[in-house]
Parts: C-alpha cells; sequence; structure tokens
C-alpha cells in the first residue's frame, strides 16, 4: 500500500461558530494504515476536526480529504470508506445489539443474509454474543461502546474515526476497548481516534498529533516526542523558598515544570552525566540549595506541559463500578 | 440533491426499525390507543347530551375522534425525530449516507401504521357504544384513503416539527397543536353554532373538509366537494412538509 493516499490530509483548515476560532489553519496528515491519536485538551479543536471529516460539518475554509476524497466535494465516497463512533454511542436502545447491526448492515448495502452473518461475527468478536438477543437498553456502558465500534465495522471502512472512544469508561472496560482498538489497526484499519489522555495516545499510537488553540503543535510517535523536547528530566527539590526562586530565575524558560509548593522544579536532559553534572554546577554553584535530584524517563504530561504550557491530564472521570 | 433521493432498500430498512422501537415503547403505544378512546367515551357521555347536532352524538363524533386520534398519534413521530436528533442516531445515518428521506420515511410510515391501528381501535369501540357506519366496502375505502392521506401529511408535517425542535420534550410540545385543532372544526359541533369570526376559520381549516368527507362516507349521506377539498389539503400540506423538512434537515445536520 506504498502508493495509497494519506487517510487524512489537511490543508490550511479552518471553522468558527460564531466569534470563536475552533480551527485555526490546521495542516496535517495521516499516513494509511495504524493508530493514530488527535490529542489535547477540550477545546482544542478535535471534535470539530473528526466532524468535519466524517462529513458532519463543513469547513469555513481550506481542504480536508480523507483517503483522496475530498469532504465537502465528495461527500458519498468519503461516506463509502469512513466510519464514526464516538463519545455518545448513538445506537437504539429499544433494539438488540443483534438487531441494532442487523440494520446499519442492510443500511451499508448488504444483503439480507449477509447482514445477519456479519452481525453475529461481530457479536463474537466483541465478545457481545450473550447479550446479542438483549435490548441496548440493558447493557452497561462498556457493552454499549463495544457495540458502539461493532456498529462502526458493519460497512466494512477503511478509516475509522473515534472520537473519545474511553471517554467515561471504567478502567477495566477501557483496557478492553483498548485491545479491540489495536486489533482493529492489525486488521489493516487506519485508526484516528481523539483523546485526552496521555495515557490512552501513548499506549494506543503509533503516531499522536496534538492539537492547542485549533491548530498542529505536534506530530510524531511518542517516543520521537518525548525525545525531541528531551528525552530525561532533571527534577530538583531546593532547600528553602529563596534557593529554589533563584534556580527558577536562572533557568527562565528552560524549567519544564515546576511546583512551588514542594519546592520542585524540572529541566530537560539527555540523561548522560557529564550534562546532568554541568547543569547541577550551573544551576546550583554554591552547591547547597538541591537538597535531591531525581533523573526521569519524560512523559507526554512533560510534552503536553512544555507545547501548551499547561497540564494536560484532567482529573480522571473514573466510574466506580 | 442526493439530501432528497430515496433508496428503497434503506427506507424499508428504516420503516422496520420504526415499526419496532414503536411495538416496543408500550407507554406511548398504551397512550395513543387508549386516549383516544377516552376522549370518545368522555364526548359521548359527558357533552354528547348537551350538544344538539339532529343525530345521535355517537354518530355525529366518531369521525371528529378518529382526526383526533390521528392528529395525536401523529404528532408522536415529531418526538422520535428530535430524539434521533440528539442522541446522535442521525449523524451516524448521514456518516453511512443514508438520505434524509429515508430517515424520516422510516418515522412517518410507522407513525401511520401506528395510527392505523388505534383507528381500527377506536371504531371497533365506536361501534360497541352505538356508532352505525353505512355498509358499503367502496365508501370505506375512499374513507380510509382520506384518512391515510390525512395521517400522512400530519405525520409528515410533525417529523419537520421534529427537526425543528432542540429537545424531545419541546418536540413533544407541538403535540398540542395538532391536537388543537380538530377542535375549532365541524369535528364535535357544528361549526353553525360558532360565532362568525370562528366560523370563518372552522370552514376553511383543512381539518373539516376532512372530517366533512369521512362523516359522509361513512354515514352514507352525500359529500359534496368535501373530498376533494380533503384531497388538496392533504396533499399541499404534504408537499410543503416534505420540502420543508428536506430544508431543515439540510440546516440541522449539513
Amino acid at each position: 500500500m506504498v502508493n495509497a493516499p494519506p487517510a487524512v490530509d489537511l490543508v490550511d483548515l479552518r471553522k468558527s461558530f460564531g466569534d470563536v476560532v475552533v480551527l485555526d489553519g490546521l495542516t496535517m496528515r495521516v499516513p494509511s494504515g495504524g493508530v493514530h491519536a488527535l490529542l489535547g485538551q477540550n477545546g482544542a479543536g478535535k471534535t470539530t476536526t473528526v466532524r468535519i471529516l466524517a462529513t458532519l460539518t463543513r469547513p469555513d475554509s481550506g481542504s480536508a480529504r480523507v483517503a483522496g476524497h475530498d469532504v465537502v466535494r465528495e461527500r458519498r465516497q468519503v461516506r463509502r470508506v469512513i466510519s464514526l463512533a464516538g463519545q455518545h454511542a448513538a445506537l437504539d436502545d429499544g433494539q438488540t445489539g443483534l438487531e441494532n447491526l442487523i440494520m446499519l448492515a442492510r443500511l451499508a448495502g448488504l444483503s439480507g443474509p449477509a447482514a445477519r452473518a456479519r452481525a453475529a461475527a461481530l457479536l463474537e468478536r466483541f465478545d457481545l454474543a450473550d447479550a446479542a438477543g438483549r435490548q441496548a437498553v440493558t447493557y452497561s456502558g462498556g457493552m454499549r461502546r463495544r457495540l458502539d465500534l461493532a456498529a462502526s465495522l458493519v460497512g466494512a471502512p477503511s478509516v475509522i474515526f473515534l472520537d473519545e472512544p474511553t471517554t467515561g469508561l471504567d478502567p477495566r472496560s477501557r483496557q478492553g476497548l483498548w485491545e479491540v482498538i489495536g486489533e482493529l489497526a492489525g486488521a489493516g484499519v487506519t485508526v484516528l481516534l481523539t483523546t485526552q489522555y496521555l495515557e490512552e495516545a501513548d499506549r494506543l499510537a503509533d503516531r499522536i498529533m496534538v492539537l492547542h488553540h485549533g491548530g498542529l503543535v505536534a506530530d510524531g510517535t511518542a517516543a520521537e516526542l518525548k525525545g525531541h523536547f528531551g528525552a530525561q528530566r532533571l527534577e530538583l527539590t531546593w532547600r528553602d523558598e529563596a534557593s529554589f526562586a533563584e534556580a527558577a530565575r536562572r533557568l527562565g524558560d528552560r524549567t519544564t515544570h515546576r511546583e512551588p509548593a514542594r519546592l520542585a522544579l524540572s529541566v530537560a536532559t539527555d540523561g548522560s552525566a557529564p550534562q546532568v553534572r554541568g547543569l547541577l554546577d550551573e544551576i546550583d554553584p554554591d552547591r547547597h540549595g538541591v537538597v535531591r535530584f531525581t533523573v526521569r524517563e519524560a512523559t507526554l504530561d512533560d510534552v503536553f506541559l512544555t507545547l501548551t504550557g499547561r497540564p494536560v491530564s484532567p482529573p480522571r472521570e473514573v466510574t466506580n463500578v | 440533491m442526493s439530501e432528497l433521493a430515496i433508496r428503497p432498500t434503506q427506507a424499508m430498512v428504516m420503516v422496520g426499525r420504526c415499526v419496532r422501537l414503536s411495538r416496543r415503547n408500550i407507554d406511548a403505544m398504551l397512550t395513543s390507543l387508549l386516549l383516544p378512546v377516552i376522549l370518545m367515551l368522555l364526548f359521548v357521555y359527558l357533552f354528547g347530551g348537551a350538544i344538539d347536532t339532529g343525530s345521535a352524538y355517537v354518530t355525529y363524533v366518531v369521525p371528529g375522534v378518529l382526526l383526533l386520534c390521528a392528529g395525536f398519534g401523529a404528532a408522536g413521530t415529531a418526538i422520535s425525530v428530535t430524539t434521533d436528533l440528539t442522541n446522535g442516531m442521525i449523524e451516524r445515518l448521514r456518516t453511512m449516507d443514508v438520505g434524509a428521506t429515508s430517515i424520516l420515511a422510516g418515522h412517518v410510515v410507522a407513525s401511520v401504521a401506528r395510527n392505523s391501528v388505534s383507528t381500527v381501535l377506536v371504531l371497533g369501540v365506536a361501534v360497541a357504544i352505538g356508532f352505525r357506519p353505512a355498509v358499503e366496502p367502496l365508501r370505506w375505502l375512499a374513507a380510509a384513503g382520506v384518512l391515510l392521506m390525512f395521517l400522512l401529511a400530519v405525520s409528515w408535517l410533525s417529523a419537520a416539527f421534529g427537526l425543528l425542535a432542540r429537545t424531545p420534550e419541546a418536540a413533544s410540545g407541538y403535540t398540542f397543536l395538532v391536537m388543537f385543532l380538530p377542535y375549532p372544526s365541524s369535528a364535535f359541533v357544528p361549526v353553525e353554532t360558532m360565532p362568525d369570526w370562528l366560523r370563518g376559520f372552522a370552514e376553511n381549516q383543512p381539518v373539516t373538509p376532512v372530517i366533512e368527507s369521512l362523516r359522509g362516507l361513512l354515514l352514507d349521506t352525500p359529500v359534496g366537494s368535501a373530498p376533494a377539498h380533503a384531497a388538496a389539503w392533504c396533499l399541499g400540506l404534504l408537499a410543503v412538509a416534505v420540502v420543508l423538512s428536506g430544508l431543515l434537515f439540510r440546516r440541522r445536520v449539513a
């Protein structure tokens, strides 16, 4: 599939709702195949991007192509190759899991027998065979999400958009969904998912695109991103407020993270002894300010913080089960 | 206008879906079946004695109750359409390239089917309490035709209102409008008893020719031009509803 057009190709995409600019000249490209994460805070423009790609929202300007087709002028062709599953799990509560899937498979153009076979196979694959005959209203949150994902596969799409697929799920269901998403990519489908969970992007995605204020601020594998913004972090804890303030002043905007309450700050490093020694000498020339230090792997959190000036991880919404 | 193109398989699948969902929505089903019957009993036994229409009141009022029942049932379409819009189902269908007409046709046909069932029920109860229609199959067929046209028009109009409403609660408000329309007509009292200004409205609104047609056809009395007027109103309203819902769908879903 060397010559396959990119799964997604956005050029200078703009979209405003009233006075609110949501996409501000977004340009990005997603190659065919693999799992790609669109990472960003609430309001960064993730959902709008996905809605434009899924032909549900028209961009104000710029171009958006999916598998080589323009999302505005060639909507039909786009709709033939994509599917969308999202936060809301759009299913009929009053229909059983099986009926929901058969209906969608028929709408996707399968004949009656083929639709039944596809529905049964998907229920099996998503571990829902036992619940196939129950109305969806009786499903748990995790089961609904799995049914939603199964529903998005009835038409055998080549590009799947998942808008915050695990938001609101308990950790176990989230884990289960991650495995399924991994399998999709294994089957040759291109998955573009939006998430505000770094852990999710880190675990699942071959490539991560960071969206901030409606534009792309970083693009690469998790390892590349961490490497580019300093693969390691030197975390320093200071004796008192005066030494903390002095060190912060010396480092200026090289500080990647500061926590005044703990008198701690961190700075990027490659982790080599000479460089760490050099840094310590530079920041703490009198050798009595630093009370302890640690060198650790940079996390995506650090990358995010560096890129956007704000920590990403919002308080996790974990449902208790 | 790919939005308005109808693909038979998709439309049939959507009809099957809506009928299945209607059948399983027991609460709505009971309301739409019981309410018209209760209303009929109310009119016949409570108000009927005081209203002089020149014949047994049950004979006069049944066509009106049939329309009341139709309007009420059809308004439920608005609620289902708004629910589909707010829970993301319509968006899923759009990304699968299911056309607006197929989606709405599913709701409308299910509504017509639902209402046909409740119409038969109301008629059955009416006969049990003394309604004696004429026995002439052709006239019955014509009455069924008029009623079906009315159901179709009101259901599709209701679907358009469903596209306009932001929440299912707001959509259900539309029920009142449709429920109210049969009152200022010849459904429950002869229009001659109304004050002039109201009579002018009652004689020229769509429900009156439909009622007059049903009454004439079921009771074997002259109908005059009522069926033609009824057909013109219903088809006109249907055309407006189809175009309006197409426009609203584009605006709402793009």
